[in-house]
């Protein structure tokens, strides 16, 4: 076995730095890396482009390194609910790249695949397909988009073990797992960093060959964003 | 006229058995309410789950469990969760074989526009573009105009596109069309509706062929 296991947030980024490119997996706020996201806010590294689905919220999510002021560029697909980054964003502090939400999974599986580009549908016609390359087939068009490339890919999984071996819950799944081995250091916190063997190799959803650092994370809130219920009759 | 209570209902008799369906937010998620119950049916969402259920119980909400508007939601026998890419290949690979999206303009030439104003806030595309490139059953719900009464029925949107030629049938307040290569053409009338208000309300080419007969619901 290959240990992947480090012994808290501060020794997995290690290595972080101003200006660079990270890769954050969740939809809204299911699914984030809520312990390497405190741990940035505190490292106070600033200059970043972030690759990430959405932005938070105000008090929650990116929307911490946003207060911080932290982010350079975003690039997603879908960024409402946060009132700081639209005030940045008018501003000009904040540089935006919106993207199809499914562009943006395979630019990611793209770089943890190998590829450097992929040929896409979305967005043919309209204006995320401006300047790009395009190109028929079987007489329908395509949209040439390239393979991200990021410095660490920030991962929150349900359970892992030492050998880096992960498995993710429900849809806080979403864009975890594409974006495992697709940055040059993929970190992964889990819920419960459980004994080497105690996972079936059968129910791995990502062997630990994409990951490069793993750690216990701690004091998971997983805030809900839309609260809907239904009243028992 | 239909509110969008009507509007969703119309809708729902489009959606057959043994469908996966993938539901836009607004008037769209209403369509799950009123599919007949003696059909097969698996709504998508995609942020990563097929076999949605309906919203939680109080007490039982997961934050692990939502939909692609963030909604807590419950899973359905037979669900399965998947990563972002997966679902992506779902819509993609039409595999999902209805999808229902709100819109701000249809053109007659099935060209969509549902994502951007121009000087207003933008929020993203979130999944519709690649919902919209790739469906090749796409229904959209939404007004027959705007709040300042103008059509969304257009010659050619105005608005910055989410795509091109894709939109194949448009359900309204005022009527059920269909996207031709002629324009869109009229299949139904709402109650109470005539054809002509139909009309007055249609900026695009209207197609109307004998008598049109109105929604049944």
């Amino acid at each position: 076995m290959i240990n992947k296991q480090v012994a808290n947030v501060q020794e997995a980024l290690k290595g972080v730095a101003n200006n660079m490119t990270f890769m954050l997996g969740g939809f809204g706020l299911s699914g984030i890396p809520e312990n390497a996201i405190a741990e940035l806010v505190k490292l106070g590294v600033n200059g970043l482009t972030c690759i990430s689905n959405n932005a938070g919220v105000d008090d929650f999510g990116l929307g911490l390194l946003l207060q911080q002021k932290q982010i350079k560029k975003m690039i997603s697909s879908y960024v409402g609910e946060n009132d700081e980054f639209e005030r940045q964003m008018l501003s000009g502090e904040l540089d935006v790249e919106l993207i199809p939400q499914g562009t943006l999974a395979e630019r990611c599986r793209a770089a943890q695949a190998g590829f450097p580009a992929i040929y896409t549908p979305a967005g043919y016609g309209t204006e995320v397909a401006e300047g790009k390359e395009t190109r028929e087939f079987d007489g329908k068009m395509y949209v040439l988009e390239h393979a991200f490339k990021a410095d660490f890919a920030f991962i929150k999984a349900w359970k892992g073990d030492a050998a880096g071996n992960l498995i993710f819950k429900g849809t806080a799944r979403n864009f975890n797992p594409n974006m495992c081995g697709a940055a040059k250091i993929t970190v992964a916190e889990v819920e419960e960093l459980v004994p080497l063997g105690s996972l079936d190799p059968n129910q791995i959803h990502i062997p630990g060959i994409f990951v490069q650092r793993i750690f216990q994370g701690e004091k998971y809130e997983k805030r809900i964003e839309q609260r809907t219920v239904r009243q028992r009759s | 006229m239909l509110d969008k209570t009507g509007i969703a209902k119309r809708i729902a008799k489009e959606v057959k058995d043994g469908y996966y369906v993938n539901l836009g937010i607004g008037i769209p998620t209403l369509v799950a309410n009123y599919v007949r119950e003696d059909i097969e049916v698996e709504f998508q969402s995609e942020n990563g789950v097929l076999g949605m259920g309906p919203f939680p119980f109080e007490g039982e909400e997961d934050a692990d469990v939502i939909n692609a508007g963030k909604q807590t939601i419950t899973t359905l026998p037979g669900a399965s969760f998947f990563d972002s890419a997966l679902s992506f290949s779902m819509i993609r690979g039409k595999h999902v074989d209805l999808t229902i999206l709100g819109a701000m303009e249809v053109a007659e030439n099935g060209d969509i526009a549902n994502w951007k104003i121009p000087g207003k806030m933008v929020k993203g595309m979130g999944g519709a573009m690649d919902l919209v490139a790739s469906a090749e059953n796409i229904i959209v719900a939404m007004m027959h105009t705007n709040k300042a009464g103008e059509s969304k029925l257009l010659k050619r949107c105005s608005l910055p596109l989410t795509g091109v030629g894709c939109v194949k049938k448009i359900v309204t307040n005022l009527a059920v069309v269909e996207v031709t290569n002629q324009g869109f053409k009229l299949l139904e009338r709402a109650p109470g509706v005539s054809v002509d208000d139909i009309k007055k309300a249609t900026e695009g080419h209207l197609i109307v062929e004998g008598n049109i007969p109105e929604m049944n619901l």
